[in-house]
């Protein structure tokens, strides 16, 4: 299947393969974080937020990297290893990857890592990833809780290797990856050696589910954990949330009834946002 | 000691992003708080002619590096150009915008120079001589304030929040050589393919119309795009639309879509989930039109109206092309 934009210069699954490529070492970053559903609640002190009711998942941008990454060793040959940052709980997140289809798992557990910002999540990851081969890392573009958008990237120069983020479409051919980026306005076709980090954008690709045979097999995938004496890095944050705060509230709207028409309340409307809002 | 504002200006083929203005503007309201200067660092390839217009909204220098390997952006080679005269200079604030570019810029930058980073914020203010960023977390669902310990303290700011203001400074240029290695160059932008009917990005546009499940079908879009035509707006979806496959993902607003904050916000058969008003509430005005007045669009909206969509927005079309004649 070829893009919509770029034609048969990206070609999508090529139906004629030239052979097996080698079999690709791929990595998936993944974190654990609210359900995009969750209210989020301050606590009453703003030293974070109220983590009771939480239905915690896999990352949605996380989930886009990790199918991509299954696609890739289904296609190539390989082997995926799962590394996450979290509590016990996201242990969880690591045993749904594995049943997903991902081989075996880091998960760097530490309380010192609780707050921790992109710098020291990204060298804890690294640490973690320099002890396995790898070719290709993948994450999500950002995570939705602390939506910060960096630990790719931070990750990608403390490997120090290249990064394409944001990724929409991925295509990995003679040694090399292609991806297709959406910017402001435009869309770009980028193309970077191995080894390097990608992090996936909604519209990658469909996750799939994990199947009933898979979750009883990952309970026997291995998974090792460690921690920062284990990893030997830093485990201070320069950037700290130093206080938590409610979204600031907004004023209470008006219901334009206008002469109880749809014309008459279409245009109330028009003459209240040209008037009183002052934006159009 | 770590001294001045610094900001890394955007620019494309040539011409400024409206973000770095909004960058010099803020970093000059904070540098005079500090009594610093403000700098900026601008990246390209025959940039030289435009480096001047800095100036005009308050930046003092502007250090410029022109060369061939820094258009098109790639993040290699601008990210060690900035490292590399950031390095050298020292600065107490460093200050991107949270563009495409600047998301990817930053986070390359707080790996090279070993510091801290606020994303996307919408406030950033000056307490006891450092700084303090303000930004959504949770897709706006809270707020955090950040401090950073380290140097440059960095934070991105999202578009379209802060405003750019003149305010003529010197703008002196400085030239300096990116010192860019061939083989430091690793990614290869291929090809450029520019969207077409220019219509202006949804991180970009000042109103924003956008529908949801209530629009019923890809095919009734076209009431939203006649109303954007005359407003000058850009079409956005909740992900209902796009989950549909009605609207390209692109267009999506929302925790998994772009974050937006336009002047004018007009929601159309939106219901308003969580996951939607994460996206949106940081809009200056929002309108909702939906038929269900039990929606919860309606608690974020300034003006609602309770009606049928399909009514009410071709004669809103209409009153707005009659005001703006």
């Amino acid at each position: 299947m070829a893009d919509e934009d770029f034609g048969d210069r990206f070609q999508i699954c090529p139906q004629v393969s030239h052979g097996k490529e080698e079999n690709v070492n791929i990595v998936a970053c993944v974190k654990q974080v609210p359900d995009s559903e969750a209210q989020i609640k301050v606590k009453p002190d703003g030293s974070g937020i109220e983590e009771g009711g939480i239905k915690w998942v896999m990352n949605p941008y996380d989930e886009f990297g990790l199918e991509e990454a299954l696609r890739l060793k289904e296609k190539n040959g390989g082997e995926v290893t799962i590394v996450s940052v979290g509590p016990q709980r996201a242990m969880e997140t690591i045993r749904t990857a594995l049943a997903m289809g991902a081989d075996k798992g880091i998960h760097i557990c530490d309380p010192a890592f609780d707050g921790a910002d992109a710098y020291v999540t990204a060298s804890a990851l690294a640490a973690a990833i320099k002890a396995v081969p790898f070719d290709i890392v993948f994450c999500g573009q950002r995570a939705i809780d602390d939506d910060s958008a960096q630990v790719g990237a931070v990750l990608a120069e403390l490997l120090g290797i290249p990064q394409v983020t944001v990724v929409t479409k991925f295509e990995f051919t003679d040694g090399a990856v292609k991806v297709i980026r959406p910017i402001e306005g435009a869309q770009l076709l980028i193309e970077c050696p191995l080894p390097c980090v990608v992090t996936a954008q909604k519209g990658l690709n469909e996750p799939r589910y994990a199947s009933l045979p898979g979750i009883m097999k990952a309970k026997k995938k291995p998974v090792e954990v460690k921690d920062s004496a284990v990893l030997g890095v830093s485990v201070v944050s320069n950037a700290k949330v130093a206080r938590f705060v409610p979204p600031p509230a907004r004023a209470a709207g008006k219901i334009i009834c206008g002469d109880g028409t749809p014309e008459g309340k279409a245009a109330e409307l028009a003459r209240l946002l040209r008037e009183e809002a002052k934006v159009i | 000691m770590a001294k001045g504002v610094w900001i890394v200006a955007e620019q494309r083929d040539g011409a400024f992003r409206k973000i770095s203005f909004e960058l010099a503007s803020t970093a000059r309201k904070l540098a005079d708080q500090l009594g610093e200067e403000v700098c900026a660092v601008l990246c390209g390839s025959g940039i030289e002619g435009i480096a001047g217009q800095l100036g005009k909204y308050g930046v003092d220098k502007v250090y410029a590096a022109d060369d061939p390997a820094l258009e098109p952006y790639t993040t290699d080679a601008h990210a060690a150009a900035v490292a590399k005269v950031v390095k050298e200079n020292d600065p107490a604030i460093l200050l991107l915008g949270a563009s495409t570019q600047g998301k990817d810029l930053s986070g390359r930058l707080v790996g090279k120079l070993a510091t801290g980073l606020a994303t996307d914020c919408t406030d950033v203010k000056i307490v006891d001589g450092k700084l303090l960023a303000v930004r959504p977390m949770y897709a706006g669902k809270c707020f955090g304030e950040i401090t950073i310990s380290s140097f440059p303290q960095m934070a991105t700011l999202r578009p379209n929040v802060f405003p750019a203001v003149e305010n003529a400074k010197a703008g002196t240029v400085v030239k300096f050589d990116p010192a860019l290695a061939a083989g430091q160059l690793k990614t290869k932008i291929l090809e450029v393919q520019k969207d077409t009917g220019g219509k202006v990005d949804l991180t970009e546009a000042n109103i924003i119309i956008s529908g949801g499940r209530g629009m019923k079908g890809p095919e009734n879009y076209v009431i939203l795009e006649e109303l954007a035509a005359v407003l000058g707006a850009t079409v956005g979806a909740s992900r209902a639309a796009v989950d549909a496959g009605w609207r390209s993902q692109r267009d999506q607003v929302g925790q998994t879509g772009k974050v937006v904050s336009p002047n004018l916000y007009i929601a159309c058969g939106i219901s308003g989930a969580i996951q939607h008003l994460a996206g949106m509430s940081s809009s200056k005005f929002i309108v909702a039109i939906n038929k269900d007045a039990e929606a919860p669009i309606f608690a974020k909206a300034d003006y609602g109206i309770v009606d049928d969509l399909f009514k009410v927005v071709p004669e809103l079309t209409k009153e707005c092309k009659k005001l703006l004649a």
